[in-house]
């Protein structure tokens, strides 16, 4: 799932500043199973928000609506009928859902209540790891599964460097170094031979928007051609 | 030959190499970098010269290496995959050859979460054995990396980094085998301290031939202070600094420390010249280049050889 976190209050304070009427938007989605974006966290939110303007002498008039996903145009027509009502929407949704809310209503500013941090895993309760990078080019076949890109702090595609350190990375002794757990993971497979060979320089395919349109269907506006 | 380089000529000619290294100065005033230059003047083969080690800002490795060669000297110029990509690291490796430079060691570099910049964007476009080949491929087939020719190709003495302490032991040699895959000439290992460990590392690469097929100078750090040797066991990732340094420093008379470092120094040098598979010895004496003379004097390295 995408794991968000949200914002410090004074900076989605400073970020609706001036505005009288908000609405803010939870998704249903990812950020609501990590307990940052969804139904439950869009009210503790605006609670904190109404407590807050009420103290500084400047009410608001906060108003909340969670769709089930946000980056789903189908979804987002829920909204339609509200926020005409509104001076400034507030997402709680990740950074491509925000993104998608400001696409459909343009004439109204769309501000984000949370930070988009990673894709990650639930270890527990309340507890996520980042897993992937969303790199486009998947080596964890060769990798025995651990996924150097996100997990080794240098992206090393050749690893491990010379700064493993009793298992776990240079960076810090609670972080586990990747090409350590590779290894391991591949001796216990009797696959290390999957990391003998040398890893070609990777053609990065992250540095421009991408997009993906499955086989069989089609842009809109080529259909139309 | 493949570059030419006085290193290079060094170690084909058979002779114990001896190198090493100097750190450019937080500043840009290059008499720093001539100053810390004379003390290595005719006591080494080449000086590394680093780049933004630990991260931190520092002046070019370049520019310090053009310095060295204005001084007469030969320097090996370190390159981190840390701080630039592709096309960078390429025009500047076009640049440094047409300036002089003939030795490049190629790193992954440590992370800037290190330095004084912990929050910059660690590049790491490619890794240091993809630079190696890269390097391989500009001087070997005159191309770029992308494919393209290059009109005048440099013609690199290609080193690299191995640290046979770092986790996991097992893995170590094979990475030596992968550098060498790639194309790698010489290697200079971590500091050695654990001198039995490196042994049982050497004795891995002799047996798998590896040593036939690349120049391995052993890295010596000699201890100032017990203070240091603390340090570098408990601070310094992949540094193996077993307890008998410790406590031989620890024994040493009050105010003679260093001397027993240096003299452990020396100790290590004198097996390195005897090790099957290990070619020379690379000096790095941090922030301590003013003593390389006397180290290199009591090592028993002088004078250093003149190849034709």
């Amino acid at each position: 799932m995408i794991v968000a976190k949200r914002k410090p209050l004074d900076e989605i304070k400073e970020l609706i500043k001036g505005y009288k009427k908000v609405l803010n938007v939870g998704c249903g989605t990812c950020v609501a199973v990590c307990l940052t974006g969804g139904e439950k966290e869009v009210g503790i939110l605006n609670a904190e928000l109404e407590m807050a303007r009420k103290m500084d002498d400047d009410p608001i008039d906060i108003g909340a609506s969670t769709v089930e996903r946000q980056c789903d145009r189908e979804f987002l027509e829920a909204l339609d009928a509200v926020v005409g009502e509104y001076e400034a929407i507030l997402s709680m949704a990740c950074g491509a859902g925000i993104q998608f809310l400001a696409e459909k209503y343009p004439e109204i500013p769309v501000l984000p209540a949370v930070d988009t941090t990673f894709i990650g895993v639930n270890q527990d309760v309340g507890w996520y790891e980042e897993r992937c990078r969303s790199c486009s080019s998947c080596i964890l076949g060769l990798t025995g599964g651990v996924c150097p890109v996100t997990m080794c702090a240098k992206g090393l595609y050749n690893g491990p460097c010379g700064g493993t350190n009793q298992g776990n990375c240079e960076i810090s002794k609670d972080q586990p170094c990747a090409w350590y757990m590779i290894y391991e993971r591949l001796a216990g497979q009797g696959r290390l031979d999957c990391i003998q060979e040398i890893s070609a320089p990777v053609e990065h395919k992250n540095q421009v928007p991408r997009s993906l349109i499955q086989p069989g269907y089609k842009k809109a506006e080529e259909e139309d051609a | 030959m493949n570059s030419g380089s006085n290193l290079e000529k060094v170690l084909r000619a058979g002779h114990f190499a001896f190198t090493g290294e100097l750190g450019p100065p937080r500043g840009s005033d290059g008499e720093e970098v001539k100053k810390k230059a004379a003390h290595l003047k005719g006591m080494v083969d080449s000086v590394n010269i680093t780049d933004n080690q630990t991260a931190m800002v520092r002046m070019s490795s370049w520019a310090a290496s053009i310095i060295l060669i204005g001084e007469g000297m030969e320097p090996n110029y370190q390159m981190v995959c840390r701080d630039r990509n592709r096309l960078a690291m390429q025009s500047d490796i076009l640049g440094a050859y047409a300036l002089g430079v003939r030795n490049m060691l190629c790193l992954s570099g440590d992370h800037q979460q290190f330095g004084d910049h912990p929050y910059a964007k660690g590049v790491f476009d490619i890794d240091s054995i993809q630079l190696i080949g890269m390097v391989k491929k500009m001087r070997d087939e005159g191309k770029f990396m992308g494919g393209d020719d290059i009109e005048v190709p440099p013609r690199m003495f290609i080193g690299a980094a191995a640290n046979p302490f770092a986790d996991p032991f097992e893995w170590r040699v094979h990475r030596l085998a992968k550098k060498i895959k790639a194309g790698v000439d010489f290697i200079q290992t971590q500091c050695i301290y654990n001198m039995e460990k490196f042994r049982e590392w050497v004795k891995q690469a002799n047996d798998m031939g590896l040593t036939e097929k690349v120049y391995i100078l052993a890295g010596v750090t000699p201890m100032k202070s017990l203070g240091m040797a603390r340090y570098m066991k408990n601070n310094v990732p992949g540094m193996d600094v077993p307890d008998d340094v410790i406590d031989r420093l620890k024994g040493a008379e009050k105010g003679k420390a260093a001397e027993e470092g240096i003299k452990m120094a020396c100790e290590q040098i004198e097996e390195f010249k005897e090790m099957k598979g290990i070619a020379g010895v690379h000096l790095m004496a941090i922030e301590w280049e003013h003593r390389v003379p006397e180290i290199a004097e009591r090592a028993g390295v002088l004078p250093r050889p003149v190849v034709e």
